[in-house]
């Protein structure tokens, strides 16, 4: 055990926790003001029941040691975990931890808390809050636990094969993003899309939204290399250029295409950026994460317009920025991935490695998609069709502030006209 | 007795309230309102979604007037609300039939 490594880890934690409350920002100021608690509550409630169901079920079957594809229940409700050095399944020689596994269990915690948040953007507006609540915890434990287990874990098919995913570029935004494309399909378009306007109601909220996620990043990615060391730092750096890339190569295209520079698409390019540097942060150095961000930047923006092309309403535009960004920075890192960096990874094209480490990420990014994209198509039909996943047209029209929750986010200008019921 | 109301850009809200304070109006009102003239609205674009927003925002502001000072009263809105930019609005007078201040039941012009 290392106490440098270990404290960098904890704080790690911290900082991948605070993203959660920043994505339910960046989404909550995307949508009209009648959806703002439904959006911020869906994202709350992942931090409540994905964290308890982490500790029952999901981190013994995403780290346990159960073969290939799916763990196994040996640390079901943290069984063994507090106690001593215990040495987690392929945790060993190269990869053994130096902190202790329930620092790890955290640390892992807050990534899984994350993943299901990120699908709410594309379903924004229309779902059911209970119906919500029973797909991500479905979705964790059959979804989300196996593809981290095979991607994260040294006994995961993916790892075993050789596929890289620093931070989840597989694991967390693929998933999630082929999951909200499927989740929108089974669900269907919001109601008056795309013909009317859905503008967002307070893009300084989408901003400080953005600045708390590209904050937290930090942890995302350098606490991935769970060590306070030079890789972290490589990390670090990596993760920071790739979203100020991703900001510029964002405002570039659109610039040339709408003819202004906007603050959403500032916010859009640098998480773009960050979701394509998430696989890549500590496989890559020198100017590659220039490269990767400000590729992710402009391929994103355009990948958004597919939604209008096909006629899926993903409202907030998870496949274009999460789904599309993922495969881009999983690609990217067959090219760009340098022994130099971090000689537990493998050298990409252009570091005359071959073309073997571009196939395995492939071959990551169809598994990822084919299986999230199954079991989510199935999780989501199952879900409709035994409680419904969409509100009534009459609460969509409402909103789901106050037909999902009996609140209202904004109580400006009230004339005292609410009156107390009961005693 | 005359309701002067005029429809104005926002910023200009200052303008008009101290032209109509140099001319010892007795009380105005404003109000935060939408809508279009010649100017019409304008376009937003949202990650390459663009919209047409149709309302602009305004500011209405409301006068009551003696039939004597309506003209100085309208002349002294149009000449402190003009920018002679497109979307400066309008000012229209109409006729108010009865008149009574609340607190202390005056009528009429005594109202005013």
């Amino acid at each position: 055990m290392d106490s440098g490594n270990t404290a960098w880890v904890l704080v790690s934690a911290a900082l991948v926790l605070f993203m959660t409350p920043g994505l339910a920002f960046f989404y909550a100021g995307m949508v009209r003001s009648k959806n703002v608690l439904g959006m911020l509550m869906q994202n709350f409630f992942s931090m409540g029941l994905i964290s308890v169901l982490w500790a029952a079920v999901g981190f013994s079957l995403a780290f346990g040691d159960g073969g290939g594809f799916i763990g196994n229940f040996d640390f079901a409700f943290l069984r063994d975990i507090g106690t001593g050095d215990l040495a987690l399944p392929g945790y060993v020689d190269d990869f053994a931890l130096t902190i202790p596994a329930i620092v790890f269990v955290a640390y892992q915690m807050m990534f899984a808390v994350i993943t299901p948040a990120l699908i709410t953007g594309a379903t924004a507006d229309r779902l059911r809050f209970s119906a919500y609540a029973v797909f991500i915890g479905l979705w964790l434990v059959m979804v989300y636990s196996p593809v981290a287990h095979w991607v994260f874990s040294p006994t995961g098919w993916l790892f075993e094969r050789g596929a890289l995913d620093f931070a989840g570029g597989t694991v967390v935004h693929i998933n999630a993003g082929i999951a909200a494309l499927v989740l929108v399909l089974v669900v269907g378009k919001r109601k008056g899309w795309p013909r009317e306007a859905m503008p967002p109601h307070s893009l300084p909220l989408t901003l400080l939204g953005t600045g708390i996620l590209w904050f937290g990043w930090i942890g995302f990615n350098a606490g991935s290399s769970l060590g306070a060391n030079s890789l972290a730092g490589q990390a670090l750096l990596n993760t920071h250029l790739a979203a100020a890339a991703g900001l510029l190569g964002w405002l570039f295209v659109e610039k040339l295409k709408d003819g202004h520079p906007t603050t959403l698409g500032a916010a859009s390019g640098a998480v773009a950026g960050l979701v394509a540097i998430t696989p890549c942060a500590g496989f890559v150095g020198g100017m590659a994460p220039i490269v990767i961000g400000f590729l992710a930047g402009s391929l994103c923006f355009l990948a958004i317009q597919l939604k209008f092309r096909f006629g899926y309403d993903d409202s907030l535009d998870v496949v274009g920025v999460h789904l599309v960004g993922g495969i881009v920075g999983s690609l990217l890192l067959g090219f760009f991935a340098d022994t130099e960096v971090n000689s537990l990874g493998f050298d990409g094209i252009l570091l005359g490695g071959g073309a073997g480490l571009l196939l395995d990420q492939l071959v990551a990014v169809a598994a990822t998609v084919v299986y999230s994209g199954a079991v989510s198509f199935i999780l989501a039909k199952l879900i409709d069709g035994a409680i419904g996943l969409r509100v009534s047209p009459d609460d969509e029209a409402a909103g789901l502030d106050t037909t999902q929750h009996a609140e209202t986010a904004y109580n400006l200008g009230d004339f005292g006209s609410m009156g107390r019921i009961g005693s | 007795m005359k309701l002067v109301t005029a429809i104005i850009k926002p910023f200009k809200v200052d303008d008009v309230k101290e032209a109509l304070k140099g001319l010892d109006v007795q009380g105005m009102t404003v109000s935060e309102v939408q809508g279009f003239g010649r100017q019409r609205g304008h376009t937003e674009v949202y990650r390459g979604a663009e919209y047409t927003v149709d309302f602009v925002p305004k500011v209405r502001v409301e006068v009551l007037a003696t039939d004597a000072d309506v003209d100085s009263i309208v002349d002294a809105v149009v000449t402190a609300a003009r920018t002679e930019k497109i979307g400066d609005g309008k000012v229209w007078v109409t006729e108010v039939g009865h008149v009574v201040r609340i607190r202390t039941g005056e009528m009429g012009e005594d109202a005013i």
